[in-house]
């Protein structure tokens, strides 16, 4: 039954995709056939895998943890394929095309957070945890508020990650393959659907694990082309771009301007990406701590390995692509003069890309950028869906009482509704600034999730009513502080001037989270906090030699 | 987990040894990577003309070339250390613990 469903539904995502193929031809923007054959390739390739994992995913357990047998280099790869989103392959290529140096530390910011994330984090979460962070967040607090709390943390994070994907995915795919928006939205979240509905975290985790590949292979072809050409010298590649582009872009420039907001960036980034739910999520598909470490091991050096090739990527493109009259938007240049490109500056890594190895190879890093999109959405969903399922449904609306096929059922019902909600307002946002969209989903991360994540670890003093506040006056502020800044406040509701002057709220969100928590926590004298108190010793001894955890291997 | 059992671990020699050295050692290395981001960024944000700086007379790469390459390989080679060193002794603690509960309880 299943397998007969699986069948039609990917006949009918084929045929959406040939009808949207035809029909939206954009009069501007020719098909880009080789594009279209790679990226059919992969839908393929990685449909083929779910089918395959369809007939492995039987429990809930498999479905939300691939079975716990992912291999810590496996999941390094996957974690890898869910932070580099297209967003940070085309916007940091782009970053430092057009700012040079300015892009370079962009992406060290998203760096640094893994180091810590191993440290302090991967080991306790993987001793403690079972299928969401929300289980390492209420092992020994009341099971009700806390899950509330922490799903509304995952599903705000997810939602507002998604809305960011869903929207440059749409616009990403009518430049690159001349769809139309609509029609790319629709089979991004269709196949997203299929992906996880039937596949759970087993087809995630591959079509995750191929796509790194497949980005790592494109971005260092690119790379080794550029520095081909300058002999492998960076000496010479700097030199004749800043011919081009002038001395400034090998210096710091105006990104980060005053200390406070650098310092609120750094503490979104660090502590946003330890708070991700889709992220801590993979610490549950390997078998034991040793694996999760070296999970990260693997990931933060294939991510680091990507933003070096992203800075020569974008380099690369100031010495091919600018001031390249094929790549010039000439219809912007009579308005603005200048040399702008076509499709902006985030199309720079795309149109190098066509420098370096012609229509073929521009054909090959488009289907890698939809292929990226898809990976990236399906393991954000699989995160939201298990909120819903395992945190709401399960722990708190039916109390544990549940077993794991009808849980299971609920997440892929919980994964339909979500894809589609994307859908909706993928096409919804279409026209709106998003800007602020995924600044704001790492604020959340970084205030509500990661606060009460990392006390419940560490914090034996910790109680339920200090989670709760503390958690809460986190997703608050940081609401508060996005909404009353300049991005949303004066460019989005066209006020004079912000409220609150900084662009990123972390620092003062993320500040005012834990002051809450522990204030709230040593004030609370009650019954259940006493117990609260008391639990944290075994946890403590749990976390740290993962006596006792969810599916530890046997010495 | 029964609290007695909680009090045979709290008192074993090995989760002892474990604790004292393993935090000792998460906390030193996350200090090392959050003081080099520190300065990495308040660098940028009060002297940009550090970073700004030609490595040599006459070339155009700067200081800041070389100093953020080396904050993402710094960033790599202290997860390797830790992985490295939590994979082998802190393992073997944590092993010994179990072992030791399985043998008394």
């Amino acid at each position: 039954m299943i397998n007969r469903v699986f069948l039609f539904l990917i006949l009918g995502t084929i045929g959406v995709f040939a009808a949207g193929a035809i029909e939206g031809v954009n009069p501007e923007q020719p098909l880009n056939i080789s594009a279209i054959v790679m990226f059919l390739i992969f839908v393929g390739g990685t449909l083929g895998i779910t089918y395959w994992a369809a007939k492995r995913t039987k429990s809930a357990k498999d479905f939300y943890t691939a079975g716990g047998g992912i291999t810590g280099f496996q999941n390094g790869m996957a974690i890898a394929g869910d932070y580099m989103s297209a967003a940070s392959f085309l916007g940091i290529s782009g970053l430092v095309y057009y700012k040079g140096y300015d892009g370079l530390i962009y992406s060290i910011g998203f760096l640094v957070g893994w180091p810590i994330i191993l440290f302090m984090i991967a080991e306790p979460l993987r001793n403690l945890g079972k299928y969401t962070f929300a289980d390492v967040a209420s092992y020994r607090l009341r099971q009700t508020p806390i899950r509330s709390l922490a799903a509304s943390g995952s599903i705000a994070t997810v939602v507002l990650y998604l809305i960011a994907q869903m929207v440059g995915s749409g616009k990403l795919i009518q430049l690159l393959f001349g769809l139309q928006y609509e029609i790319a939205v629709i089979i991004v979240g269709v196949l997203m659907i299929l992906y996880v509905t039937f596949g759970g975290m087993l087809a995630t985790t591959w079509v995750q694990i191929i796509k790194a590949f497949l980005l790592l292979s494109g971005a260092t072809f690119m790379a080794v082309a550029v520095m081909a050409h300058y002999n492998f010298n960076f000496g010479q590649l700097f030199a004749h771009a800043t011919e081009l582009k002038g001395i400034e872009i090998m210096s710091p420039g105006g990104l980060v301007s005053d200390p406070i907001s650098a310092i609120s960036l750094a503490v979104a980034l660090m502590f946003g990406t330890a708070g991700l739910p889709h992220i801590l999520m993979r610490f549950f598909t390997v078998s034991d701590a040793k694996e999760a470490r070296k999970s990260v091991f693997y990931a933060t050096g294939f991510i680091g390995y990507f933003y070096i090739l992203t800075f020569i990527i974008g380099f690369g493109a100031i010495v091919m692509v600018f001031q390249n009259p094929q790549y010039l938007d000439m219809a912007k240049q009579a308005v603005d003069g200048g040399y702008p490109i076509l499709g902006g500056n985030n199309m720079a890594a795309i149109h190098l890309s066509h420098a370096v190895g012609g229509d073929f190879f521009l054909g090959f890093i488009s289907a890698v950028a939809f292929a990226t999109i898809l990976a990236v959405v399906s393991g954000l969903t699989l995160a939201g869906a298990s909120a819903i399922s395992h945190d709401l449904y399960s722990s708190v609306i039916k109390k544990g009482k549940v077993d794991g096929i009808t849980e299971m059922k609920v997440s892929k019902a919980a994964t339909v509704v979500l894809g589609i909600l994307a859908i909706i307002m993928g096409i919804a946002f279409e026209n709106q600034n998003i800007a602020f969209v995924v600044g704001l989903a790492f604020a959340i991360a970084a205030s509500a999730n990661f606060p009460i994540l990392f006390l419940s670890m560490y914090w034996s003093k910790l109680t339920t009513r200090g989670a709760v506040i503390g958690g809460s006056v986190g997703l608050a502020t940081a609401v508060i502080l996005v909404i009353l800044g300049p991005i949303v406040w004066v460019d989005i509701l066209g006020n004079a001037e912000a409220i609150f002057p900084y662009k990123y709220p972390a620092l003062f969100s993320v500040i005012s989270a834990f002051v809450s928590i522990w204030f709230f926590s040593i004030t609370d004298t009650s019954h259940n906090a006493k117990a609260e108190r008391e639990a944290f010793e075994a946890q403590y001894i749990r976390s740290q030699t993962g006596i006792g955890a969810e599916g530890a291997s046997e010495h | 987990m029964k609290k007695e059992t909680v009090e045979h671990i709290k008192a074993n020699p090995h989760y002892q040894e474990l604790l004292a050295k393993r935090t000792g050692f998460s906390i030193k290395l996350s200090i090392a990577m959050l003081t080099v981001y520190c300065i990495f960024i308040l660098t940028i944000a009060f002297y940009p003309e550090i970073l700004g700086t030609p490595l040599a007379d006459g070339s155009v790469t700067t200081v800041g070339i070389p100093v953020g390459m080396g904050v993402i390989f710094f960033a790599f080679i202290l997860t390797g250390i830790y992985t490295k060193r939590a994979n082998g002794e802190f393992d073997d603690l944590s092993n010994k613990v179990k072992q030791s509960l399985k043998e008394d309880v």
